[in-house]
This record gives structure tokens, sequence and C-alpha cells, in this order.
């Protein structure tokens, strides 16, 4: 694909989105969309550091809850306007990420991972015992009136099409140049990229840092989405999990596994909630999680790829 | 107002909870410290326990230790179990890194749910005589469902710590974490020996879990607060030394009891993971490396 046409399918997409914002279909369908795009959003950036950069972090909740807890700060202190808190929040997480970035000296595989784990509970007891944030009660978040399209959701439906568009064109960038390339060696032997005069360090400080930027740039709608924020469902664990099995179900070395892989989930998820239970759509995630890096490592599009080398 | 009697206290039942502790962590000191098996599953394994230990006190009134110990068998075969699909997937193959990480966040979050669907996500707990009592010696109040976890997790410790240094299947499990390819050389085989060393991570949390409902009400999703705990006693604890992992447990009962006691429980959490992510950037060797 040519970078014009590449241009031209994000620019379609988000017209698609204004268009089917302006619908008027059941409101809850835009609901689930939201949900569904965030998570695009979501495992798009953990890609970038878990599939192209093969650091696997289970730290998510840390960066959308501080993209979303920045929100919250500053819809306290100022009522800024949405893309202000869109680009602060991004910022603030893009700081975290460049700091687990200086992680990656030290700490490689599993140990990085754990690190990250543990770095998302410490950030939750900060913002339990922060009680300008609402503190482990919570806060309630007022929206403002809606500035498009008459309701709010529908509102930030679209915000997040956009913000999703945004984010795989990153990724998509990211895969098509040297970046991309760099990323893939140091994957594979990051000693061997070194010598070979990759620069790792600052590769994977890039990849930490927009990795970061993005899931926080998830997050910073979120009070406006919930109005309600409170520490144990912004720091919640199911993100870590959903941002994992994501791109491991669609493919985890090209742009679209993890949209494919968001997709399917985040719309199965939506399905389960509704028709079964919360608690089941948890399930389905780790079962499918476990049999897909069981059986078929490679995602679905590596899947895909097999059949067709056939 | 800083009072002496509080500290005492304090450190009292960080020590009791410290021997815990260590009965939690021995199971992944074993699994990831010594076999480099990413067992972050563990505690979703000792929560198994727990309800284990639930069903049969409130259905028949076992004592939830007693569940502990005759469960062992069973969680020892689904050790072995689970050790056996990890293997056939991920080790044969040379990637078991990144993708057996993913594998066992996934086992941890299949069993923390199943729970859920069975029980629900309401507190459980046990009823056994020596819940409720405590005795007192010079202002330091011991409880005993405290002080009984604490000795079971101590004779565990000294257990393993026998089992790995007298008998062979203990020695062939250190054989393996010193040279895998030595001990093929030597006729053995390296991979029934980590059967028997997981089936035995997985047993003891069979006994752990019983400890904690002892200790506890549950919920399924109390072991998201297990995983930066053990993770961190089996980091400072050197990766695999029983004798560290140990103290290191001992350490971190006492720090989070100070937490709690002079800054709020709200706190004390943040204690295991800060320690872990100390341990991590400055010493990944931990306190009592090999």
């Amino acid at each position: 694909m040519k970078l014009g046409g590449g241009i031209l399918i994000a620019l379609g997409v988000i017209a698609a989105g204004v268009l089917v914002a302006d619908l008027r279909v059941n409101p809850y369908l835009y609901f689930a969309g939201y949900v569904i795009l965030q998570y695009v959003v979501i495992a798009t950036a953990w890609n970038i550091l878990g599939g192209y950069a093969g650091y696997v972090n289970f730290g998510t909740p840390a960066f959308f809850a501080l993209g979303a807890y920045t929100a919250v700060f500053l819809i306290q202190w100022a009522r800024a306007p949405l893309y202000v808190l869109i680009i602060a929040g991004g910022l603030v997480s893009a700081l975290l990420g460049l700091g687990i970035g200086y992680l990656t000296l030290r700490l490689r595989g599993v140990f990085f991972s754990i690190a990250t784990l543990a770095l998302s509970i410490v950030l939750q007891t900060f913002v339990i015992n922060w009680d300008y944030v609402g503190g482990s009660k919570g806060v309630t978040v007022i929206r403002p009136s809606a500035p498009l399209f008459g309701s709010h959701v529908k509102f930030l439906f679209a915000v997040m099409v956009c913000l999703a568009v945004l984010a795989v064109t990153a990724a998509w960038l990211i895969e098509r140049s040297w970046v991309g390339r760099g990323l893939s060696a140091l994957r594979d032997n990051e000693e061997a990229a070194e010598c070979m005069g990759v620069p790792t360090l600052r590769l994977k400080l890039f990849a930490t840092t927009i990795s970061g930027f993005l899931l926080g740039v998830a997050g910073a709608p979120f009070p406006y989405y919930v109005t309600y924020v409170e520490p144990s469902s912004a720091f919640n664990l199911d993100y870590a999990i959903n941002a994992l099995a994501m791109p491991m179900i669609g493919g985890t070395t090209t742009w679209i596994g993890p949209v494919i892989g968001a997709v399917l989930l985040g719309t199965a998820q939506q399905v389960a909630t509704v028709t079964i239970s919360s608690e089941l759509n948890l399930l389905i995630v780790g079962v499918v999680l476990v049999a897909f890096v069981v059986l078929a490592p490679e995602g679905l599009v590596g899947l895909a790829r097999r059949l067709r080398g056939r | 107002m800083f009072s002496w009697d509080l500290l005492a206290n304090a450190v009292v039942a960080g020590i009791l909870v410290g021997g815990f502790y260590a009965a939690v962590s021995l199971g992944v000191s074993l699994t990831f410290g010594l076999l480099d098996v990413v067992n972050i599953a563990q505690p979703a394994f000792v929560i198994v326990g727990s309800y284990a230990a639930f069903v049969m006190n409130s259905t028949y009134g076992v004592d939830p230790i007693l569940t502990g110990i005759l469960m062992t068998p069973l969680f020892y075969l689904l050790g072995a179990i689970v050790y056996r699909v990890y293997y056939a997937s991920f080790e044969r193959r040379g990637e078991e890194t990144n993708r057996g990480l993913v594998f066992f966040f996934g086992v941890l979050f299949i069993v923390e749910v199943s729970l859920s669907l069975k029980f629900g996500v309401d507190y459980r707990l046990v009823e056994a005589p020596y819940i409720g009592k405590s005795i007192d010696i010079a202002g330091v109040g011991i409880a005993f469902r405290l002080l009984v976890p604490c000795v079971v997790g101590l004779l565990m410790t000294l257990a393993l710590y026998l089992f790995l240094s007298r008998t062979f299947f203990g020695r062939a499990i250190m054989a393996v974490s010193q040279d895998r390819l030595a001990l093929r050389l030597m006729g053995a085989n390296p991979v029934r020996v980590k059967t028997i060393a997981f089936g035995i991570g997985i047993a003891a949390a069979s006994l752990a879990g019983a400890l904690l409902v002892t200790i506890a009400p549950v919920v399924p999703s109390t072991d998201r607060d297990y995983i930066g705990r053990v993770f961190a006693i089996t980091v400072l604890g050197g990766m695999g030394s029983i004798g560290g992992t140990l103290a290191a447990a001992m350490m971190l009962g006492v720090a989070e009891s100070l937490m709690a006691t002079f800054f709020g429980p709200s706190w004390s959490l943040a204690v295991s993971f800060g320690i872990l992510l100390l341990a991590l950037a400055v010493r990944p060797a931990g306190l009592f490396g090999r």
C-alpha cells in the first residue's frame, strides 16, 4: 500500500465514522462501538511495544488509568476541553512510557513484564490515597453539553474513531519505516542487533514512549464516557489481559493483527456481556488467549498466510 | 503519637504473616526461581486451595489445614499436567519466555474467572477452633489464626529445604537448575525432573491456600494481590534460594505490617510492589543471590 492510499483510507474511515455517528440507531450501539474502538487503540498501542519490539507489557492499566486520571485532574482543576484532556493524558502516559523504556536497560523478558505489573499496582495505590481525584471512593464527572451530534455518546464515539485511525496510522508508519525493521531486529536478538549498529536503546525508548502515549490517549476520554471514575475500574487488570490477547489473536507482527483481534474479541465480549454475563466474557478472553498462544502463536494473520502459502 | 507497644505488635504480626508469605512463595521459588518456568498463575492455584478448604470446611466441617494437606496429591497431579502442556507447547520449541508468560497469565485468568462463576464474588471464610483466639505476651498479642499458618509455613519451608538438599529427587531438581545439558549427559531426564518439581510447586499452593483462608476471608480476585508479593519475595530472596525466600518473606511481612500500622492499610499493597520494582531496578540478583 502506498502512503497516499493509506492516508485516503484513513480519511475515509474517519468520514464513515462521522456519518455513522450522525445516524439514528439504537444508542447502545455507540456505547458498545466506543469500547471496541477503544480496544483497537489499546491493542495497537500495546503491539508497538509487545509485538514489534517483543517486550510484553502487563502494565496497560497503569497507562490507561494515567490518561484517565490526568483527564479527571484537568476537569477538576480547570474544566479543560476534551482535546486538551486527550493531548495531556497522552503526554503524561508517554512520560511514564519513557520511564519504563529506561527500565529495559536492566530488565528483559519476564522481569520487564513483572515490573510493569508492579508499576500498575503502585500507581493504583497512589491514586487510592489521592483525594483530589476521588481517592478510593471515585469521582463523578459532569459532562459538558455535547458539541456535536446532539448526544455525548455519539460525540465520544466519533472522537474514538479518530483516535483509532491515529493509532493504526502510527503503527502502520512505524512498521513501514526503518524504525519497524530495527524493532523487529532487536526483538529477534537484541545483542546481535546492537552489534550490527541498530540503536537499540533509542528504538526501545521510542517504542515505549509511543506505546505509552497512545494508551494514555485511549484513557483520556474515559471519564466522560463512564462519568464515574474509580481506581478499581480504571486500573482494572482486564485491560492488561485484553491488550495482550487481542494482538495475540490477530497476529503481532503486522498493524492489521491487533485491529482484527480487537474487533473480533471486543465484539464477542460486548455480545457476551449483554446476552450472558460480564464474568463469562473474561473467561472467553482467557480461554481464547491460551488456545491461540498454544495452537496458533502467529495469530489469525499467521494462519491466513499459512493457508495462502499452500 | 509513637507507641512502642504498637511497634512491637506490628513487628510480631509482620513476622507471623511473613511465615505465611514464605509458604505462598515456595512454589514460585521452586518453579520460577530454580527452573525458569514463569509460573505467574501460582497465586490463582493458591486461591483454588483456599476454596477447596472452604468447601470441605463448610460442608463437612474439616479443618482447613488438614484439607490443605489432603489435597496435595490432586494439586500435584494438576501441576504435572499444566507443566506437560507448557513443555509440549513452548519449551520443546524453545519459545518459552514471552509466550510461556502469556500462557500462564491466561491460565491465571481462567482459574480466577472459573472460581467466580462457581462461587460468586462474596468473601468466603472457614471456621476452626483456633481461629479467633489469641495469647498475650508482655503486651504483644499473638493471634492463633496468624500463629498457626506461620508455624505451618515454617515447617513447609524446612521440609522443602531438606527435600532439595538431602533427597535424590531434590538434588536432581538442583542439578536441572544448574546445568540441564550436563544432567542429560548423566543419563537423567530433565523433563521428568521438572514435571516433579512443578507438581510439588503447585502442591504447595494447596496448603498455602488453606493457610490464606485461615488468616482472612478470600474472594477469587485475591490472587491479584499476591502476584506482586510472591514475585517480590522470590526475586529478593535470590531466585530459588529457600533460606533467602524465608528471609525475604519475613522482611516483606514486617515492612507491610509497619506500613499498615503507621500509614494505613491502603498503602500496604504498595510496599510489596514498590520493593519489587526497586529490587528489579537496582539489584535483580536479589539480596540473597545464589
